[in-house]
């Protein structure tokens, strides 16, 4: 089984549209979306859920305010600035370390499990899906991304599907990393701006750290070819390929108003996106 | 004041909106909370230097005093810590710097060393800008950011550029404003995580309006949602290919185009009036 992972370093930049697109031309695949903060995907899938389960981040520190005596010293020990003037606990800020608990002279913390989102094993026209929700003000999305890998290649297995393809999020952080682990291949979508290139510099870093192979798609490239040049220039340079271009279309934003993917919508984009996908088909070997 | 500019999806304007908005008012301080992909000084091109590297505690193991007794990995919330039969492994990418450890260990064998994860930089002249920059291969943004704002100078019109989503970095740059200049783009996409973006801002009690960048590219939706929640709509940035270009060139578009100045100014006013009342 191989996964190949959509990601961009900046946002914006196209992932969830062209990862549709892939979508819609793949076979015998399994979907994820490992963008659990700011999901999109589902949006063009419009998955039928057949399975949800329940997601559970680090447990936070709940506070038994009749036992409380007001001394401060899990104020003190807090490390997140999750205990205010008043000895109260925000939840949000709280990273479930338990220093409070073990602290308090008076048994008057206790952390608590913390349901913080779902995991939905879905179908949608194009395959099995698997995604998720972290609910709002939740944190741990790291955690949360690696389980829903773990489900789409447990999925994979069971049904015998050669690929995982797993739409990313933006950024270089910790749900990135997380989504980055074991792929056999990362896509970076970038777009010919100063920013696009900036961040794609910052990406193509992280994935070398990682030892993941990587490739690059040029989205919009005819916004500005003097910077689609320096990005060819700069990918030449690191000796990461450029998978493809794909031009700037009104009819992309069209399709996602839709609610299809370019290739149903028959956008004029189809072929570059048609084109990429059997160039990563011969880069994986499936 | 502080003002944080934030969107829930990517590439929806945060920085283009954070920036001009600096641009335009006066005695600002921007600050660049999007520590994994800091895009401000792009625009600004600022001369800046080191101010500070942000480190985090983590535990430095004294062999000859441990006793390997597996107190601290009992109670290590992040599994950071191993206990073999004559060795203890720090699993630093997993440790979140708390100094539980440290203070459970019976034997005071355990001690805290810096670890690295980014730093902070700051302008030399020109406006007062400060930014974070989380190290390649680097997981955990939000100590940067708690840093970062730490820095706000009370005296100033502060602006935060924060990250995409609405996770741990969005909820560390967010938590304190005074308000949240939502950006989104009328899309399905932009929609979805405008949403979420809106909920996130009611659960941690900050105000916020909805500025809708390249406007006339979509659909409705997202005026109708905003008029049914009675959402304020504090502006519109028209989709214009020029601005487009003048983005991918890197260049702040109220230099080309001043009108926008004013427009600016008109809408902090508001938001300043707004929430003093």
């Amino acid at each position: 089984m191989k996964q190949v992972l959509i990601i961009s370093g900046k946002g914006g930049t196209g992932k969830t549209t062209i990862a549709a697109g892939f979508a819609s031309l793949a076979e015998n695949v399994v979907l994820a979306d490992c963008d659990v903060d700011a999901p999109d995907l589902h949006i063009i899938l419009k998955p039928e859920i057949k399975e949800e389960t329940p997601f559970y981040a680090l447990s936070v520190a709940v506070k038994d305010d009749e036992k409380c005596i007001k001394c401060g010293k899990c104020r003190e020990v807090c490390r997140f600035n999750a205990i205010d003037e008043y000895f109260n606990i925000a939840e949000y800020a709280c990273e479930g370390c338990a220093a409070c608990v073990f602290i308090c002279p008076a048994d008057a913390i206790d952390m608590r499990k913390n349901a913080a989102g779902k995991i939905y094993v879905s179908e949608t026209r194009f395959g099995p899906f698997i995604h998720a929700k972290l609910d709002i003000g939740q944190e741990a999305s790291g955690k949360l991304v690696i389980e829903v890998k773990k489900k789409a290649g447990k999925k994979a297995e069971k049904e015998n599907k050669k690929l995982v393809l797993l739409d990313g999020s933006p950024g270089i952080g910790c749900p990135v990393i997380a989504s980055l682990a074991g792929v056999d291949l990362a896509v970076i979508v970038t777009e010919p701006t100063v920013s696009g290139l900036h961040d794609l510099e910052r990406i193509a870093n992280v994935t070398k750290h990682f030892n993941i192979p990587a490739v690059v798609c040029i989205n919009k490239y005819d916004i500005n070819k003097k910077k689609t040049r320096e990005i060819e220039e700069f990918c030449n340079r690191k000796k990461i390929p450029v998978l493809g271009k794909i031009h700037y279309n009104q009819d992309v934003t069209e399709a996602m108003i839709a609610l299809e993917s370019v290739i149903e919508y028959g956008s004029a984009t189809s072929e570059e996106i048609k084109k990429m996908w059997s160039k990563i088909l011969e880069i994986i070997k499936v | 004041m502080i003002i944080a500019i934030a969107s829930g999806k990517g590439g929806t304007g945060k920085s283009t909106v954070a920036v001009n908005l600096s641009l335009s008012l006066e005695n600002v301080q921007l600050i660049d909370c999007d520590v994994e992909e800091p895009n401000s000084n792009l625009f600004l091109n600022l001369d800046l230097e080191k101010d500070e590297e942000v480190y985090l505690k983590i535990p430095k193991i004294d062999e000859e005093n441990c006793t390997h007794c597996k107190r601290c990995a009992e109670f290590c919330e992040y599994n950071a810590l191993a206990v073999l039969e004559d060795k203890v492994m720090v699993f630093e990418q997993l440790c979140h710097g708390c100094g539980l450890c440290s203070m459970v260990c019976p034997t005071n064998a355990i001690t805290e060393k810096n670890r690295s994860l980014g730093v902070i930089e700051k302008s030399r002249d020109g406006i007062d800008f400060i930014r974070g920059v989380l190290n390649i291969g680097e997981a955990m943004s939000t100590p940067i950011i708690r840093r970062l704002k730490e820095k706000t100078d009370k005296k100033k019109t502060v602006i935060l550029d924060v990250p995409p989503g609405t996770a741990c970095p969005v909820i560390e740059a967010i938590t304190g404003c005074d308000y949240c200049m939502l950006v989104t783009e009328p899309t399905p996409f932009g929609l979805y995580d405008l949403k979420i973006a809106v909920e996130l801002c009611k659960k941690l009690k900050v105000r916020f309006g909805v500025i809708i960048n390249r406007d006339g590219i979509g659909d409705e939706k997202t005026e109708e949602f905003c008029k049914k929640e009675d959402i304020d709509i504090i502006l519109r940035i028209p989709y214009n290919r020029r601005i487009a270009e003048l983005y991918s060139e890197g260049k702040p578009f109220i230099d080309e185009m001043p009108e926008w100045k004013t427009k600016l100014r008109e809408v902090y006013r508001r938001i300043h009036e707004d929430i003093r009342k």
